[in-house]
């Protein structure tokens, strides 16, 4: 491979093209947004250029405020029941036999092709009161009578949960297969029952994997939008809702801009302080 | 009976037959190597004594208490894997202590410990480097380390030296086989290479096909293998198809003077390279033409056509009688030399 620095005009020829789409479908339109945020906003019409921190100052509320808590603690409780089922089922599944792997990651992948309105309409109808999984419950004596699951904080994390899941599974997975299945044997052979080896052993070689599918997950369930409506009451609804509420139904693009580039923010500082906390153990 | 037991192991991996009616005792304070060529299930015989596989069949006893039940993490013994599987994100002294960490020993106990097996594996002062700052070669004693941790009663190695370079391999046989002298840890060693489980061990088990072929002392099993698999896997050894009923044994190139066969008057004759003489061709028993030599520097050796057979010789360069390829030679094959085996499946 030539390593020489570019010189001529034409050596930077290869990169054009990516560096030209990247330009035009994320740089230009993020510049924008980032613009539209400190536009001022024109009643009954669209907005209009202008320097304003209005649209920031707004967020100063007690409400914006909860909202971001809110929205940042799901984002979390998300990525967390993800690794807690993602990792042990990921580890069992690279210890399969081959077609047995590849068929549980078809399923995987089946979920990913689904539509997310059709998975919150889906789960929205299984926990609900009359046609959902509760009635299952009662007819084998579970359940003294059919409850309403959805609306409500459980229904909306197990949307999100159930559509993370093949993300979590597929970023787990190349990490694990990889691993040396000698290490969790060395760890019995000396002395560690298989739950704390996989603790003090597998989890540790893997850690780096573990936390950039928190982060994947985190900024993914941050982002969503639907599920919390289709599924939740107004009280679990996120920041990318009131987004798509201010841009979409309130006509104000100037504040759902400024929203939009605060949770851009929020991700990339996380991203900062996950890369941050791994660089202090030592480097292996 | 102190000492490890193995009564009619058998491993059955669904079809497939790894081990195959194995009863072994090994005693108290040996040392032996599982030896035969891969796929023999001498490892799948290691990893069920470690406890890492269960037997499909038959018991496993340590000092006359049955151990089949006991999982490995209560065995309590030390194994060396072939990859090592030294913990990539603890260091050398974090790995070593990590057995002791597990079984709750102090923190000023374990590092005294440490400190005393990284002297033992002649590797002092480097607890706190990380794995990925040692040779091949310090890895393998971090690992004998980390298995010695808690003086097991069992010390197992899987193909412990076959990552490293001949002449460091060399070193490492020394050294584990002084180690094992001075801790008298009963160390059971899995190995392909003959030289190896030769100049090692105690007692020698040569497996084929899951089962044992012959257990015994290397020098005796060298001199007297039980089976033509045997002789011809420690060591090289000519097999030749000898005919006869009198005093005289006749192979395809000549006579072995002196060797009398079975009643049947049909065997396998099994004779070691450096057994075989080679003098001028007139008065020889068996005449032979030089087809290829082969330098070795310490020794040269000369491979030969006599009638049908191929035979190797092993001479010094010194004895060697400056034969070239081509030449007619005479070989003598002396019969005390010669181990014979009973003709199967002809």
């Amino acid at each position: 491979m030539r390593r020489s620095r570019p010189e001529k005009w034409s050596d930077y020829l290869p990169i054009a093209y990516p560096a030209a789409m990247l330009t035009a479908f994320f740089v230009v339109p993020f510049g924008i947004m980032v613009a539209v945020s400190f536009f001022e906003r024109v009643q009954g019409g669209f907005y209009q250029p202008a320097f304003t921190l209005s649209n920031y100052a707004r967020f100063l509320s007690v409400f914006f405020g909860e909202v971001l808590v809110f929205s940042l603690a799901l984002a979390g409780a998300v990525s967390a029941i993800c690794l807690i089922v993602g990792v042990p089922f990921t580890y069992r599944l690279t210890r399969l036999a081959r077609r047995y792997q590849v068929a549980w990651l078809i399923v995987l992948l089946g979920v990913l092709s689904l539509s997310e309105v059709i998975i919150g309409f889906a789960w929205s109808t299984l926990l609900s009161r009359t046609a959902g999984l509760s009635n299952l419950f009662v007819a084998i004596g579970l359940m003294e009578s059919p409850q309403a699951w959805s609306p409500g904080l459980g229904a909306v994390l197990t949307g999100l949960v159930y559509q993370a899941f093949p993300y979590t599974v597929l970023v787990l997975y190349p990490s694990f297969s990889r691993l040396n299945p000698a290490l969790m044997e060395a760890a019995r052979t000396l002395g560690a029952s298989p739950l704390r080896g996989f603790l003090t052993v597998v989890l540790p070689a893997v850690r780096r994997t573990l936390v950039a599918t928190f982060i994947i997950v985190f900024i993914f369930a941050l982002g969503a939008y639907l599920l919390p409506q289709i599924l939740g009451r107004p009280r679990h609804w996120t920041l990318s809702v009131l987004v798509t509420d201010q841009a979409i139904y309130q006509s104000n693009m100037p504040f759902a801009a400024a929203m939009a580039v605060f949770l851009v923010l929020a991700s990339l500082l996380l991203v900062a302080l996950a890369q941050l906390a791994d660089r202090k153990e030592p480097a292996l | 009976m102190t000492g490890l037991e193995l009564i009619d192991i058998s491993k059955q991996f669904g079809p497939v037959t790894a081990v195959e009616d194995v009863n072994l005792s090994v005693p108290a304070g040996s040392f032996i190597c599982l030896l035969g060529p891969s796929g023999c299930g001498k490892t799948t015989l290691l990893r069920i004594i470690a406890g890492l596989e269960d037997p499909t069949r038959g018991e496993i006893r340590l000092n006359g208490a049955r151990l089949n039940d006991r999982p490995a993490h209560k065995r309590d013994f030390g194994m060396v894997f072939q990859s090592l599987a030294l913990f990539p994100h603890l260091t050398v002294g974090e790995n070593i202590a990590y057995p002791l960490k597990i079984r709750g020993r102090p923190a000023a106990q374990r590092q005294a410990r440490v400190r005393e097996l990284l002297d033992l594996v002649r590797l002092p002062g480097v607890e706190g480097r990380a794995i990925t700052q040692l040779s091949g070669g310090q890895r393998q004693r971090v690992a004998i380390a980390r298995a010695l941790a808690v003086s097991p009663q069992l010390f197992l190695l899987d193909e412990p030296l076959s990552a490293l370079d001949a002449k460091l391999r060399e070193a490492m046989q020394v050294e584990l086989r002084q180690l094992q002298q001075r801790l008298g840890v009963t160390t059971i060693v899995v190995t392909h290479d003959q030289r190896e489980a030769m100049s090692m061990s105690d007692l020698i088990v040569v497996m084929s096909n899951g089962r044992i072929q012959q257990v015994a002392r290397p020098i005796e099993m060298y001199r007297k293998p039980a089976n033509p698999f045997v002789a011809d896997f420690l060591g090289q050894a000519n097999l030749l198809r000898a005919r006869g009923r009198g005093a005289d044994a006749e192979i395809s190139g000549g006579k072995i003077p002196g060797l009398r066969l079975p009643s049947n008057g049909r065997a396998i004759v099994s004779i070691r390279p450096e057994d075989v003489a080679i003098g001028p061709s007139d008065a020889a028993p068996i005449r032979a033409t030089v087809s290829f030599i082969r330098e070795m520097g310490a020794s040269v050796e000369i491979h030969l056509d006599a009638g049908d057979d191929r035979i190797i010789a092993v001479a010094s360069p010194q004895s060697c009688p400056g034969c070239a390829v081509g030449d007619t030679v005479g070989l003598t094959i002396p019969a005390s030399a010669c181990v014979l085996f009973a003709e199967t499946g002809t």
